[in-house]
């Protein structure tokens, strides 16, 4: 099946800032879908799909699993911690193994870069990254856009800065992509050693000072800090870290205007994030949970060829199977 | 032994200056005599090498065999036969075997397995630290005797400077090169391509130009320290080839090589993450291919090998960072070279027969590089305009894993030579029954 977005869902790069806006306009109606008694439609129904985690997730994962059972869709859950080496199958025989069981579409989480396209250049179905690696993580994009697209409203040239360990986060590269395509302007602000050496050929505004992104921004995205990144020497520790880098209540009051935060989850309260910022009144911290649902289903949706015009219309339909059934 | 008349070719031979065209006659495994036109007599086998070049045999200095230990890659007769098919009459063959190739019974198994062979001649290189270990020396002066001609612990660079400068004194004795795999393990550490926008964009952890350029310079102040003979393998960055004239300028004793994928393909290769662009040291920037290509035509990098490296396609077919470095390059790298820098121009036959046949020859002191008479036979007969397009599937070499699969390159063996024997006629490629099989099966 192949649908106004192509096979598959890899990362927001190779999309154009028109496909990433079709995914949130479609978005939109299906975030009404979660508020129903009976959160069920079904535009999915006889569709099977298997979510396949070789890399833990909580959150992730469970978003997807129920923006498939809100569609209707025929679900299966894989988990394999380490990586297809370790585990003793390699990726291309788990490949060709879905293949041989006729699925519509894999969800795949995976700690090596490129394994959403390694998997999706093997096999018919389409196939969701759901993180890659440190490449990109594009639903997290989305549901980052969608999520500053209903405060801030258009993005061009709105200023969102990403705060902390650019060098491993996908959840970074997705949204430079995104912002990028939606004409919103973007900056990183982390220690040098957590930044790719790249990172000016990206276009992007860097602040070395979380001040000055304070300062600069209308958004601020946080990253989650991962606690390898000390072991391996990248910064010195977690609590010089929160005194440099950390987002506080007091650098928030320094900022100029409103300042909207959001943070991929999960957070480290009181390293990257104190706690009385991220359950504050800047935080939209649990509306992108919310959001991710929504533009989870878009995707899904889009990607089994579903018309846009008519992802209303796919809503209503829930409506009537309701109606019939009361 | 049959003499061999080569017949009407183009001779030519830059160590002897020789670029005419004429009739160049072996007998009993030399060069009886070259140039016009020569009566073979009625017991020659005439080979008609019209409008073909007619070159000392190309010379490999840098290749992994795989035997011992991973005979289910490469063999050391494939390996040999996939370099007499690609246009070379002598290979070296680098000692990260397993076990790995650092006594004289080792280099002796190695030597055996290449006269066995009967395609290319295979030349041993022995380590340089007992295991690759980087610890101990190992007995340089014994795999000499049993046959080695260089030593090197490629695939691992030599971390500790003590040990590449004990290494450079003792190798003096032998008049052996020591070559080095220049990589700063700390700085490289996990990485899996160039660092870089590529790298960035991808997530994949990069190994920047620095950690090339830290050991060659480190090299080169160690052979200036020790008066030892360095050769740097595969050199990849822009800033190597600056460090390397600056040492040649200063008359320090270092040569260096370039790979054919080095000279030809970007870090662009590995969008997509084909495992096939992966490689150590990693496929650089356009200005480290243009920066390379300029030192082979004007000498400061001496000579091309190909590093070829075949691997399992199991091996390669997996997520990028899993995938284990390096490519086959045997069988395409003549090609590549015509394409990519005879072609547009940029150097001329004779810089090609210079840096992959008489200077390999002149820096490790071996047979061949050479159209002289009385010169071993060692000759390699290759057509300048042959097109063809490259099947991996059909290479002689036991591995598959070539980025060049498929592409269409200028530049093709027609026949070689060794020591008076045809190992290598095009059209003719000679398969063993193994091999045949497995293309069967």
């Amino acid at each position: 099946m192949t649908g106004t977005l192509g096979k598959d869902l890899l990362g927001l790069e190779s999309l154009t800032g028109d496909q990433i806006r079709l995914i949130l306009d479609t978005a939109e109606p299906f975030k009404e879908i979660s508020e129903r008694a009976i959160k069920k439609v079904p535009a999915l129904r006889g569709s099977t799909i298997v979510n396949l985690f070789f890399e833990n997730s909580t959150r992730t994962r469970i978003s997807f699993e129920f923006a498939e059972k809100r569609l209707s869709a025929d679900t299966v859950n894989v988990s394999s911690t380490g990586s297809s080496v370790s585990k003793g199958e390699t990726l291309v025989d788990t490949a060709r193994n879905l293949e041989a069981m006729r699925i519509d579409m894999v969800v795949i989480r995976h700690s090596a870069s490129g394994a959403a396209h390694f998997l999706a250049e093997r096999i018919q179905s389409n196939v969701i990254n759901a993180g890659d690696g440190t490449h990109e993580h594009p639903t997290q994009g989305l549901l980052d856009l969608l999520t500053l697209r209903d405060n801030l409203g258009d993005l061009r040239g709105r200023r969102v800065c990403i705060c902390g360990d650019i060098l491993h986060s996908r959840v970074a590269r997705s949204n430079i992509w995104g912002l990028t395509k939606l004409g919103a302007e973007v900056a990183v602000c982390g220690p040098r050693s957590l930044l790719p050496n790249a990172i000016d050929e990206f276009g992007v505004r860097i602040f070395d000072r979380v001040e000055e992104a304070i300062e600069w921004a209308e958004a601020l995205n946080v990253l989650r800090l991962q606690f390898e990144r000390m072991t391996a020497g990248y910064i010195p520790s977690a609590r010089e870290y929160n005194r440099v880098f950390g987002i506080s209540r007091e650098r928030l009051e320094r900022a100029p205007g409103d300042i909207l935060i959001l943070h991929p989850g999960p957070m480290n309260r009181g390293v990257e994030i104190d706690s009385d910022v991220a359950d504050g009144p800047h935080s939209v911290i649990l509306d992108q949970v919310t959001n991710g649902v929504a533009v989870r289903m878009a995707v899904l949706y889009l990607l089994a060829g579903g018309k846009p015009e008519l992802a209303e219309a796919a809503k209503g339909g829930a409506g009537r199977g309701r109606e019939e059934r009361e | 032994m049959k003499s061999i008349l080569l017949s009407g070719g183009t001779l030519l031979d830059p160590s002897s200056r020789l670029d005419e065209r004429g009739d160049l006659l072996i007998r009993d495994g030399k060069i009886e005599s070259v140039g016009g036109r020569i009566d073979g007599g009625d017991e020659a086998e005439v080979i008609d090498c019209l409008g073909l070049i007619v070159s000392p045999g190309f010379i490999d200095v840098h290749c992994h065999l795989r035997e011992p230990g991973r005979e289910d890659v490469e063999t050391i007769a494939t390996g040999a036969r996939a370099a007499a098919a690609g246009g070379f009459t002598a290979v070296c063959a680098m000692p990260n075997t397993d076990p790995v190739t650092d006594n004289q019974a080792a280099v002796g198994f190695v030597l055996r397995q290449g006269q066995r062979a009967a395609a290319a001649r295979v030349y041993p290189i022995g380590a340089i630290s007992v295991g690759q270990q980087g610890k101990v020396l190992a007995e340089f002066g014994e795999m000499v005797g049993a046959g080695a001609v260089a030593v090197s612990d490629d695939g691992k660079p030599v971390a500790s400077a003590q040990l590449m400068r004990t290494a450079l004194e003792y190798a003096r004795t032998f008049r052996i090169p020591v070559i080095d795999h220049c990589e700063e393990p700390t700085l490289s550490a996990g990485g899996t391509m160039n660092e870089g926008i590529v790298s960035a964009q991808l997530g994949l952890k990069g190994i920047p130009a620095e950690a090339e350029e830290i050991m060659v310079i480190r090299d080169i102040l160690l052979a200036r320290l020790t008066g030892g003979h360095v050769h740097l393998a595969h050199m990849s960055t822009r800033g190597s080839v600056e460090l390397i004239r600056w040492g040649k300028e200063r008359g320090i004793n270092v040569t260096a090589e370039v790979c054919p994928h080095h000279l030809s393909l970007t870090e662009e290769r590995v969008r997509g993450y084909d495992t096939n662009a992966k490689m150590n040291p990693p496929l650089r920037t356009a200005k480290d291919v243009e920066a390379l290509r300029d030192a082979v035509k004007d000498g400061t990098i001496d000579l091309i090998a190909t590093d070829h490296a075949p691997h399992h396609y199991d091996e390669k077919e997996r997520e990028f960072a899993d995938s284990p470095n390096g490519i086959v390059g045997l069988e395409t790298a003549l090609g590549v070279i015509v394409t990519n820098l005879v072609e547009p121009g940029m150097v001329a036959y004779s810089d090609l027969v210079d840096r992959m046949s008489c200077t390999p020859a002149r820096l490790f002191n071996l047979p061949g590089g050479s159209l002289k008479r009385g010169a071993a036979a060692d000759i390699t007969v290759f057509d300048p305009k042959a097109r063809w397009r490259v099947d991996a599937s059909q290479f002689l070499s036991k591995g598959r894993n070539s980025p060049y699969d498929g592409m269409s390159l200028v530049g093709r063996a027609a026949c070689t030579i060794v020591a008076g024997s045809v190992v290598y006629r095009s059209g003719l490629p000679a398969r063993d029954r193994e091999q045949t099989n497995r293309l069967r099966g």
